[in-house]
């Protein structure tokens, strides 16, 4: 089957409109789902749940929450880090206050939490634009740190400062603690991506999306057209946080299990996420899965290799892979500014048309 | 006079003391961004590269020494001498002027005409790139830096204070000496934009890029420039900064501490940069001295960024930006 | 002229007033944009606002769609006087805008820019929007309708999937007037809708113009420098000078304005 268009008629808008409009799109999409739920977690060790699957779902779903803002409402926000730290305590308070609750809906609930923490701190954004924002949302980023690190009623007063997640099960299988098998945290992620990445494809494909693009590319005109900028902007924020906030929860009970919050959501994490963003484009869902594996990979290959196999020490592994990751991050800027989505768009175009060049 | 109230007016002295440091590193935000749009996010990086680079030299460290060793096996460290301060400072000032070319070569010739906020990204990825290339080249220990400033306490000040109030203040020398390089190098910049050839090619590309190249300024050569002073103000707030704590990578997060002190100065205006990193440098210091215990504490992480979150939702163009009437 | 309306020599009749602005003054600091303005819009008419350059036009333009708030004067819109409201307000009673510098949303599809028109006519919240399936779809698709209708109206079916910063300059003013055509507005504001195109373009244009009128029964307030158009294609014009209102009537009373002969040819102003 050739990858094509033509012969494929689309007879209603619905159809029109759909997600994967060609055929081996559809199918290739309905495989890796298969794979994803039918074979991995068969084959799942904990080295690769943890040094690869869970990390690369979990930020997937801040990478998406991340770029709705950034990538489909054009707020730049450099707080992510401290949002996906409101998700790991919320979570972890829920957990342990109620630990009746099923731990799915602690996870969803503490991403409701973070969605009202980012609207708070979404308001400035309708006074202030551009990198002006960015830095005003620096002050989430400092502020929640400091205030998880200093308010001791958050962490349950525990002498350490540090959040530990108690075991929790679902349907008798264990999700969070250290008894938790590598199958169990990646299924439960990955059921979460799923479901997220659908939320975002409905939400970006229809009027929400359409609108929060067109406070993206001017603002001023969308609001003549009838954009109501407080209520595109703050939906940005609650959806956006929303994510980040599941992905934060995700990120503490399941992957890490113990979290100090300096550590795990400084603002060397709101960057990497903005990274991810970028390097898998800017405005796209897809991208959001390929930024998210990019940079989830890139040190995990580059470990192995330098340190695995030439026997490098592990710093130098470590300032070389910044190196790459600025120059990565420079270069995609200029080459392509809408990422790794773009080439692929790029790529797929062409192989619709070969073996004509138009 | 009561004991708080002196303790207070310390905490402000020293407060406007760390400001100065905040403007020198938001004055070189300034200048790049009034020269070429850009918000150069690498600039506490440069900051501590160029910190790197001066340490380096002085003590005569072989550049990628751990990636040499690693890659041939090799055991070389030192080149084995003590080269004097100034002839390193000037050498530093070189590789940042280096550094200042390149990146127009290969960064900002590349991204003209794009949107301010890919550009700022853009310098996100240079930070990045820069961080661990200084690391690499140099080896990521905290170093000491000497240049030969004099440290510790101003013994003049510590006793004419204590003759008069009972209560000898503790200032620091380093500090002094940065508010006084400062003054002096706002005052030169300054003169150098208003009464120099090159200083008024610079605020005309400030102005308006097109205009300016359509009267035969080379766009290039001014960025060239303007980076170029940047790097310099960068090595300046380096050595102040690294004379003062070491050179490590927190000298980085000066840079972010600059942001704010941008915010509430506004991004175009000099005035607005050393006024806002005043106002920042006192308000945190008396904040921490006043609120601080009251609350755990460590309140210099956050008071900046909320004070300019708080005061930019009333005036967002800042204390000196001009008032923004936006058109259709 | 009387209340009830009147009829164009081309025989098309005018309804009653849709919008009245009342002795509009606007200010800017010390600069004085719009200087106590009146003049009135009628159902179904085309209303040219004409002037030379800084004669405030634009700013008229802004006052009506609630961009800028005048500081005197005040604005009746189908017979009820319109409380201080901002720009989308404005936009869902119901007028909808063109732009002198085109402001299409360059990230997105033709389609999309159109669709986007489309918003004040959807009403599907956050919650059904995330399912998507049910209410929200059926929602699109029935938006859909109307806009490929538009699309059609205008023909622009051949680009409706490409991202409109790849458009040519003149296609690209014509799906910015297909984004405002989709809100189905009351009244249609065109801020030169012909700048900067050529004379087939702008023939092009002419018509879609007179079409839409003709067609929806669209009233559409319009600013244009070719004078040529101007006269061909609208009811009446209002003269603007250095903020003031020196001439109104039909081309051809304004065309014998001496006031306005002087202003375009250049009096020197005492």
């Amino acid at each position: 089957m050739l990858y094509r268009e033509a012969g494929d008629f689309k007879t209603s808008y619905a159809e029109d409109s759909q997600t994967f409009p060609i055929v081996i799109d559809r199918v290739g999409y309905y495989v890796v789902l298969a794979i994803a739920f039918g074979v991995i977690p068969f084959l799942i060790n904990d080295y690769w749940a943890n040094a690869v699957f869970v990390p690369l779902l979990i930020y997937a779903i801040a990478t998406l929450g991340l770029n709705i803002l950034t990538g489909y409402c054009g707020q730049v926000s450099l707080g992510t880090g401290g949002f996906m730290a409101v998700g790991a305590y919320a979570c972890y308070k829920l957990m342990t206050a109620f630990p009746e609750l099923n731990i799915f809906f602690c996870v969803l609930l503490a991403g409701g939490v973070t969605a009202g923490v980012g609207v708070l701190f979404g308001l400035p954004s309708l006074r202030i634009k551009g990198f002006y924002l960015a830095v005003a949302t620096l002050a989430a980023q400092f502020f929640l740190v400091w205030m998880f690190n200093k308010v001791p009623w958050f962490y349950n007063y525990s002498a350490s400062g540090q959040i530990n997640a108690p075991e929790r099960t679902l349907a008798g299988i264990v999700i969070t603690g250290p008894h938790t098998e590598a199958w169990a945290k990646y299924l439960f992620c990955l059921v979460f991506v799923v479901l997220l990445a659908w939320l975002a494809r409905n939400l970006t494909r229809g009027n929400f999306g359409r609108q929060w693009m067109a406070i993206r590319d001017m603002d001023i005109a969308a609001e003549i057209i009838g954009v109501n900028p407080l209520k595109a902007k703050l939906s940005a924020f609650a959806v956006s946080s929303f994510f980040i906030g599941i992905a934060g929860a995700l990120f503490f009970a399941v992957y890490l299990g113990a979290a100090e919050v300096g550590e795990a959501f400084g603002i060397q994490k709101s960057f990497l996420i903005l990274f991810m963003v970028i390097i898998g484009g800017l405005g796209s869902i897809f991208g959001s899965f390929a930024g998210a594996a990019f940079l989830v990979l890139m040190p995990v290959i580059l470990k192995n290799v330098l340190v695995g196999m030439l026997g490098w020490q592990t710093d130098i592994a470590a300032h070389l892979e910044f190196v790459i990751v600025g120059a990565l991050i420079v270069t995609f800027l200029i080459l392509e500014p809408h990422g790794l989505a773009q080439l692929w768009r790029i790529i797929k175009e062409k192989l619709r048309l070969w073996p004509f060049p138009h | 006079m009561p004991d708080q109230v002196l303790f207070g007016i310390e905490a402000a002295t020293n407060g406007l003391m760390a400001g100065v440091m905040y403007s020198l590193v938001a004055l070189g935000f300034v200048l790049i961004f009034k020269a070429s749009g850009i918000f150069n996010y690498a600039q506490g990086v440069m900051a501590l590269f160029a910190a790197l680079t001066l340490v380096g030299l002085q003590e005569g460290q072989v550049p990628f020494a751990h990636l040499i060793n690693a890659i041939f096996g090799t055991e070389v460290h030192h080149f084995g001498w003590h080269m004097p301060a100034l002839l390193a400072i000037l050498l530093a000032l070189a590789v940042m002027v280096l550094f200042a070319i390149l990146v127009e070569r290969y960064v900002l010739k590349h991204l003209v005409n794009q949107e301010p906020i890919i550009l700022f990204m853009a310098t996100i990825g240079l930070a990045y790139f820069m961080e661990g290339f200084g690391d690499l080249m140099w080896g990521s220990d905290i170093k000491k830096l000497d240049v030969g400033l004099i440290q510790g306490i101003n013994a003049t000040i510590d006793e004419t204070t204590y003759n008069w109030f009972g209560y000898g203040f503790y200032i620091d020398n380093l500090d002094i000496s940065a508010t006084i390089v400062a003054a002096i190098l706002v005052t030169v910049l300054v003169l150098f934009s208003q009464y120099t050839k090159q200083g008024r090619a610079m605020r005309a590309v400030a102005d308006d890029h097109q205009a300016a190249l359509s009267v035969g300024i080379s766009l290039r050569f001014i960025w060239v420039l303007v980076w170029s002073i940047a790097g310099f103000v960068a090595l300046v707030a380096g050595i102040m900064w690294g004379s003062k704590s070491g050179v490590q990578f927190s000298l980085s997060l000066i840079a972010l501490k600059a942001l704010p002190v941008l915010m509430l100065g506004g991004f175009t205006s000099i005035p607005g940069a050393i006024v806002g990193g005043l106002i920042i440098g006192m308000g945190e210091k008396l904040f921490e001295f006043a609120i601080g215990p009251m609350i755990g504490g460590a309140t210099e992480n956050w008071f900046a960024y909320m004070l300019a979150l708080i005061f930019l939702v009333f005036r967002p163009q800042g204390l000196f930006g001009e008032k923004i009437i936006e058109r259709v | 002229m009387t209340q009830d309306g009147y009829t164009t020599p081309d025989g098309r009749k005018i309804g009653s007033v849709v919008m009245e602005m009342k002795n509009i003054t606007l200010r800017f600091g010390g600069v004085v944009a719009i200087k106590d303005i009146s003049f009135d819009i009628r159902e179904g008419e085309i209303r040219a606002i004409i002037g030379p350059n800084g004669a405030g036009k634009s700013s008229m333009l802004n006052v009506i769609n609630g961009f800028y708030h005048p500081q005197e004067g005040e604005i009746w819109f189908h017979g009820a006087r319109r409380a201080p409201m901002k720009p989308y307000e404005v936009a869902y009673q119901g007028i909808a805008r063109t732009f002198q510098n085109i402001a299409l949303f360059k990230g997105m599809s033709t389609l999309d820019n159109i669709m986007t028109g489309r918003l004040t006519h959807m009403k599907a919240g956050i919650v059904a929007q995330a399912i998507w399936k049910g209410a929200a779809e059926r929602e699109e698709t029935a938006n859909r309708e109307a806009v490929e209708k538009i699309i059609d109206f205008l023909e622009i079916q051949h680009i409706r999937k490409t991202p409109v910063g790849r458009l040519p300059y003149g296609l690209q003013k014509r799906v910015e007037l297909a984004r405002a055509l989709a809100a189905e507005p009351k009244l249609l504001l065109l801020d030169e809708p012909m700048a900067g195109m050529n004379v087939e373009e702008k023939e092009d244009m002419s018509r879609f113009i007179l079409d839409v009128n003709d067609e929806f029964g669209t009233t559409i307030a319009l600013i244009e420098h070719d004078m040529g158009v101007v006269m061909d294609i609208s009811d009446r014009v209002v003269v603007m000078d250095y903020g003031k209102k020196i001439g109104d009537g039909t081309p051809d009373e304004v065309r014998n304005n001496q006031e306005v002969i002087d202003a375009y040819l250049g009096v020197a102003h005492d």
